[in-house]
Parts: structure tokens; sequence; C-alpha cells
């Protein structure tokens, strides 16, 4: 036994002595060393590498529902009241205001936009109705120079930042102002200006490049964070995992917004999981967790701001669940009334909508009244339609930029393949819509 | 995913370093000799380094001058020094995967962690797709990702974040972002006894996907000046290190920062009668029946590494078989939808009037890469000379 003890001493210091000969960068770390402390002589411990812990001699399984489940904050009750004054963060009249209209300004974009797929006029779209409060409540807790990686049902943190109508037009029309090219489907919007990282449908891959992403701000130390939106279903996804295990060793200042809404399509959360939610799997990560009331933007503002300060301070992950409910459909290839009842979203639409409950907030303050409300519905309906019509009238882009992109220079290869289609569109003119795109000269390198 | 056997590979390249052992390559051709032992007679005409499937060449290009500061360098070095290389030039460059802290199972990344600092070398946890989602998330924000995945075999969990993600991300985007900065780095090919998954050379796969650039190298000067240029493209690089090359591979290797290009290949040795061409360690294999083809049947070979399998030098090839009427392709991977497969049907149609004979592929069976059949398996060099005089008979 003493002998045992002396070789783990020894091996203790070596291992000491190489690691304290690499510099360790405090800023990098949170007080890990990688060492594994061994337990002074005498003590009654567990000692294996693995955990921390204590001994005991009941045989009993750790039950799943050993808790009430972990609460949700909240600020404002569904009636919009506040329920204890010192949780209000009283934002300024402006700013409420500013969310407030960027909120119903979306959600009249999403009823036009439906509208237009329905007609056929654009050939997809997804809607945000009911999660409006933690975009908008979240985007407006940190800055425009934390980044941003979505889903696709987060128009209104872009929204927030300052993204146009006429962006979101024109790359839903995929037409020849779209910075996309009109190469991804509608409402795959990016901005690199706003710091809004392009949206792809793969669900679940925008979260470890988010890790990745918030590792490299880490090291450059300008204090700022990432924001990594997703879905319950999405936490499904392996990457999620991966996401959230790497974001927690590698000490990245990220924060995960996860917007619970209750269903992934037509799957409902029980189908999904069986633990409390996503939030209860945040520590088993060794990630500081919340659970928030995502139809109260105030309460999703709080948590974010908080948020933000504990990742960019401590260099650490943090997640935030945000229980909503996902009121329209899926998407607009989508008819949720196969697998839900309509009074099921009813109730939700309401009794429960987080622009309602802001409105009422702002109405008890004199922020807002019935007769802004009527202006600047007209008045969003209007601005709307305009660009709407603007964005249906342009012009495609040049057909040509399908080639580019693939690579930062076009490859031989597919130089050729630009040029043998150059000389087929000629020949067979009458059979493609080229009268659609424009005829612009492009930079084809 | 990769638990078990990373602890079988990894217990044998350890030890090895341990142990100052640089005759991997024998335990390499373990299998072969057990073969040779039920072949006495063959195994008398044969010295014993030639035991294994391959024999190196030393490498000498041009880009290597007469009074370089050289270094003698196996493959593993050539690789360390490009990365020392990249770290040192580029502050924002990190190198990561499983175990690379401490030096990497294959001994890589040695001395760098100590070198550069533990947040820019470090250990992820063991999680594929993680590593190569990190890496994107990395090359998004500007910074340079050195991404190591421990075995080739291993990438598959990563092939969403590499096909959807990595490789599309310029495009998607409009140019608004990309993750061009990204290299992935990981050993692949057969190394004598790895089986099912420590031989998979999954070079095809990516080769489907554009918007990647997929990358072999042949020996350490190239190995490094590749690797450098791919950590310096503006484009996602998968850059494939022959395993067995490790330790067996030794070339003079300059000291210097160099790149070597992307999307050239090379022709090692001119010949007019036929056009052999591989990458990778196959290449050693096709130079030895360029040798023998000579010696035994004076047929002239020319010897073509394409080294960039993505996007691939089509001049180079197309040249070389309009001369030689002749081609040969040959690579370890299996036969059907191979890479050699993209380059057969590029070369029938462009030179389909020049050829004298099929354009014949040697390539593994179309069967997972079996453990004690390896000698059976591998496209070896009787297996690529009687393909090669069939060819010249035709």
């Amino acid at each position: 036994q003493v002998f045992k003890m002396q070789t783990l001493n020894c091996m203790r210091q070596l291992c000491r002595g190489r690691l304290f000969g690499v510099p360790i960068h405090r800023a990098f770390s949170t007080g890990t060393t990688g060492i594994h402390e061994i337990n002074p002589e005498g003590s009654d411990r567990p000692n294996f590498p693995g955990s921390r812990s204590s001994w005991t001699e009941k045989l009993e399984f750790i039950q799943p529902d050993i808790y009430d489940g972990i609460p949700v904050y909240r600020v404002m009750d569904i009636k919009g009241k506040v329920i204890v004054p010192e949780q209000d963060p009283k934002l300024p009249e402006s700013m409420l205001v500013k969310m407030y209209e960027r909120m119903t300004l979306l959600n009249v974009m999403d009823r036009i936009m439906y509208e237009s797929q329905r007609q056929g006029r654009i050939s997809f779209y997804m809607t945000n109705y009911g999660e409006e409060g933690t975009h908008i409540g979240s985007a407006a807790a940190i800055t425009n120079d934390d980044l941003v990686f979505g889903q696709y049902r987060e128009a209104g943190v872009l929204m927030w930042r300052g993204y146009q109508l006429e962006d979101f037009m024109n790359q839903c029309y995929g037409n020849v102002a779209d910075p996309g090219k009109g190469r991804q489907m509608p409402v795959h919007y990016g901005s690199k200006s706003l710091n809004f990282v392009t949206i792809s449908s793969t669900l679940g891959t925008q979260m470890p490049q988010a890790v990745g992403a918030a590792y490299a701000m880490k090291r450059q130390g300008g204090g700022n964070c990432v924001i990594c939106y997703f879905g319950e279903g999405t936490s499904s996804e392996g990457d999620c995992h991966a996401s959230f295990n790497f974001a927690a060793t590698l000490e990245c200042p990220v924060l995960f917004f996860c917007r619970n809404n209750g269903y992934a399509i037509s799957t409902p959360t029980h189908e999904q999981y069986r633990g409390d939610g996503v939030a209860a799997r945040g520590p088993s990560y060794g990630i500081a967790t919340i659970r928030v009331d995502g139809n109260d933007v105030l309460a999703v503002y709080n948590v974010t701001k908080a948020a933000k300060e504990i990742s960019v301070t401590e260099n650490r992950p943090v997640l935030i669940e945000a229980m909503t409910y996902r009121i329209g459909h899926h998407s607009t290839s989508d008819d949720s009334s196969a697998y839900r009842s309509v009074d099921e979203v009813m109730h939700w639409d309401t009794t429960q909508h987080p622009i309602a409950r802001l409105r009422t907030y702002m109405t008890d303050r004199g922020y807002w009244d019935s007769n802004k409300e009527k202006a600047w519905k007209e008045s969003c309906h209007k601005k709307v339609m305009q660009t709407f019509a603007a964005a249906e009238r342009r012009a495609k882009p040049n057909w040509r930029l399908l080639f580019t992109d693939v690579y930062e220079t076009m490859p031989p290869n597919l130089r050729t393949q630009l040029e043998e289609m150059e000389a087929h569109v000629k020949e067979y003119e009458d059979y493609y819509p080229t009268a659609n795109f424009s005829q612009e000269p492009v930079d084809l390198s | 995913m990769a638990a078990l056997s990373l602890g079988f590979l990894r217990g044998v390249a350890a030890s090895g370093y341990r142990a100052g052992l640089t005759k991997s390559l024998n335990r390499a051709a373990g299998v072969q000799i057990l073969y040779r032992k039920q072949n006495n007679t063959h195994l008398q005409q044969q010295p014993a380094r030639q035991a294994s499937f391959f024999t190196y060449h030393p490498d000498k290009p041009d880009i290597v001058g007469e009074n370089e500061d050289v270094t003698e360098m196996n493959l593993f070095k050539a690789i360390n020094s490009a990365m020392d290389i990249a770290l040192a030039t580029d502050e924002t460059t990190v190198l990561f995967g499983e175990d690379v802290g401490f030096g990497g199972v294959f001994r890589c990344s040695v001395g760098l962690q100590e070198k550069y600092g533990r947040d820019r070398v470090f250990n992820t946890p063991l999680c594929e797709q993680g590593i190569a989602g990190f890496a994107i998330g990395l090359a998004v924000t500007g910074s340079t990702a050195i991404a190591e995945i421990q075995f080739a075999d291993y990438i598959f969990p990563a092939f969403d974040q590499l096909v959807n993600e990595a490789a599309k991300y310029r495009y998607r985007s409009g140019n608004m972002f990309n993750c061009g900065k990204m290299t992935v780095r990981t050993p692949c090919g057969a190394v004598g006894h790895g089986a099912l998954y420590h031989s998979q050379s999954p070079e095809a796969y990516f080769a489907h996907t554009p918007g990647l650039k997929v990358v072999v190298p042949r020996g350490p000067i190239k190995a490094k000046g590749l690797l450098l240029a791919c950590i310096r493209a503006p484009d996602p690089c998968i850059f494939f290190e022959p395993k067995v090359l490790y330790r067996a591979a030794v070339d003079m290797v300059p000291n210097r920062d160099y790149t070597l290009p992307l999307g050239e290949a090379d022709v090692l040795v001119e010949g007019s009668d036929v056009t052999l061409i591989g990458w990778g360690t196959q290449v050693h294999v096709l130079r030895e029946v360029a040798t023998m083809a000579q010696e035994q049947y004076n047929i002239s070979c020319e010897v073509i590494d394409l080294v960039t399998i993505l996007p691939w030098d089509q001049d180079t090839i197309l040249n070389s078989v309009k001369k030689t009427n002749r081609c040969l392709i040959a690579h370890e991977a299996p036969i059907t939808c191979g890479f050699g497969a993209e380059l057969a049907a590029k070369i029938q149609k462009e030179c389909f009037l020049m050829l004298e004979a099929p354009v014949e592929r040697v390539c593994g069976f179309d069967t997972p890469f079996p453990h004690v059949f390896e000698p059976f398996y591998l496209p070896d060099k009787w297996r690529c000379l009687s393909a090669l005089r069939k060819l010249v008979k035709y």
C-alpha cells in the first residue's frame, strides 16, 4: 500500500511538472487543469478519475422524476401584469416600442408571405407565429457584434437587427437582389453585416459550428458571444450532443437558445424525449441552464442578458430553454390539423400570445394605445405589400451564377461545364425561362 | 463510436513510439510474412524488406534546391513540420482532435502543444461530427482550423458536416460566409493488419461532393507542401495521409516554409506504352510495376501521381493517355464507384480515338477491407503487372 501511494505521488508530481511546464492561459481556463487529484491518505472517498462523488451502500437508481421539473422563469403573468416588480427590466419606452413594432411587423410579413405561397407566388414559407417573443426578447438582450447561428424560425432576430423587408422578400423570391444569389429555399436568410450566419436546412449542424465560432471569439478577446438557436426536435440530433459537450469542455462563450414549441413537424415532445425537456440536459454536460416563458418577452430578455454576462465573463456556455407553442403550421408544406386540435392552437393564440402580452404591458404604462395600434398595423400592411410587389417584379439572377462560389475560384472542369451549358442554352433557348433571368454581366471567376 | 478500435491501433502506434520503433512497416507486413511462410521457395527469392506490399521510392522533386536546408523526415515528421509552420505563421491557427494534445496516436502533433499552448493545440471530446462542425465554426469566423479525424474510417460520423455544410457554405450563402480556412487531416489506407476500420480509403465518397478539395500525398516532401497548401487554401480541404507511410516513407525534406500546388498531378516516370495512374501508397506500387514491366517485358510505363482527387488534373492525365494510348488506374479502395471509375469515364470520352485498349482498373475488391486476407485484397504489384500485360497484348 505504501509503495503504491509513493508511486502515485511520484506520478502526480511528474504529471504536474509536465503540465506546469505548459503555459496555461488563465483567460482560457475556468480552473480545470486536467489533473486528477488523488485523495489524501485516510480519506474514504471514491477515487475514480471519471467522477467526483461519495460512496453509498444503498442500492438505489437515480429516477428521472425525483424532482418537479426545472421551473419556468417569468416576469409577467399571462395577462401581461408584472408579478415581482424587481424582475421588471424597466426598458425605456423607445426600446419597448421598437420591440413591439418588430414583433408585429414580423407577424404581418408572415401572414402575407404565407398567403403568397398559398397562391403559388413563392415556393415555400415558414411562419413564426407564437414565437416572436423568443426572437425579439433574446435579440434585444445582446448586441449586433454577437454572432447568430439559427435554425430557420428566427426571422425576428434579423428583424430586430435591421434586416429590411426588402431583404426578406428578395431572398424568398430568389431574385437578383438576393445576396444569397437565389440558391437556397425561401426563409434561408443570412447577413454578413448583421452577423447572422446563413441558414441551412440540415437540423443541428449549426450547433457545433456555433461552438467553434465561440472558441474563435474567445481567442479574439472582444468580449462577444455566439448565440445558437434550435428547436426541441433538433435537440435529438447527434450534433446537439456534440455541441453541448464541446462547449463545456472547451469553455466556449456560447448561448444555446432552445425554442421548445411542443412539436417537431407532427411529432409531439413525448415522442421526442422522456426527460425534463431540453433544459434538464444542460447540467449533465456541466452547462449553466435556465428555463423561461418564451411568450414573455421581458423574461426572455432578462435571461438572455444574464446568460451573455456569464458566457463572456466566465468563458462558458449557457443553455436557455424557452417554452412556447408553435401556433402556425410547421411550414407551407404542412397541415397541422392532421395531428393536433384546432382548439389547442386557439388556446395559445388567444390567451398566451407574446405580442398580446407585451401590448398589455405597454398599454398599462401609456406607451401604446388603440390608435397607435391601428395606424401601425395599416402602415405595416402597406409597406409589406409594396415591398412584396417590388420583389416579385425583380428578375432572377443571371443563371450563370449557378456555377460560381462552389470554390473561391472556378476550377477548370466547372468552367467547361458552364461553357457547355451556355452553348446548350443558346441552341435550345426556347425551352429555358431565360427571359426571367437577368442578363447583366456577372463575375464568373 | 470509435473507442474500441482506437484502443486497438493506438496501442500499436504508441508502444511503437516509446520503443523508438522505426519498423512499423514490418509490422504492417506481418500478414504478408505469414503468407510467404507457406511459399518458402518464393520467400527465398525475395529480400526480406520486400515482404511488404510496396517499396518506398524517396522523392526529390524540383522544388528541392541543390543547397537546400533539408532534414531527413518520415511522413509523420513532415506533417508535424507543416503544422509547426502553420501555427507559427498564423496566430489564428488551432489544431485539435482526439488525442492530439499529447502528440497524437501517430505522433503527428508531438511537441506542438508545449510550443504553442493548450488553447491552440488541444484534445476534443471523442465525437467526429463535433470535430468537423467545430472546425467549420472556427473557419467561419476567419480562424484557421486544422482538425484531425483519428482514422479515415471514422470520418463518416462527420460526413453530414463535411458534405452538407463545409462543402456548401460559400455557395449557399452567395459568398457571404465561407469555411475555406478549415482542413481535415486523417490517416487512410492499408496498414497490413488494419482490417475493416483502420484501412479504408474513402476518397471517392468525398470526390462526389462539389466544394471540397481532396488531397493524398505520396511521401514526406509532398505531404509537407500539400498540407500547408491545404491549410492556406481558401476552400475546405480533406487531407488523407497514407498511414503505412508515416514511418516507412523517408525523404530529405526542406526545412523552409513551402507549399505545393493543389489540383496538379505529377508525372513521376515518363514512358510511351502505358499510363499508370495512382495516388498515395499505390504510387509506389505502380513505380515498382513500371520497373518490372520495363525489365521483364520491355514495356515503357508513364507513372502519374494524381495527388489531388478533387478537383483533379484533367490536362496531365489526358495528355499522357493521348501519348501512350493505354491506361491502367490502381487504387486500394473498392472498384465499384471508386475514383478510378471517374477517371476511366473521362479518359474514354476525351481519348476515345486514341485508345488502343479499354481503360483498365486494378483496385480493391467490392468487399469490406479484410483482416487476414489483406494480401489477397490489395491491388499489389503482381495484380497490376498481370493486368498491365493483358492491356498491352489487347
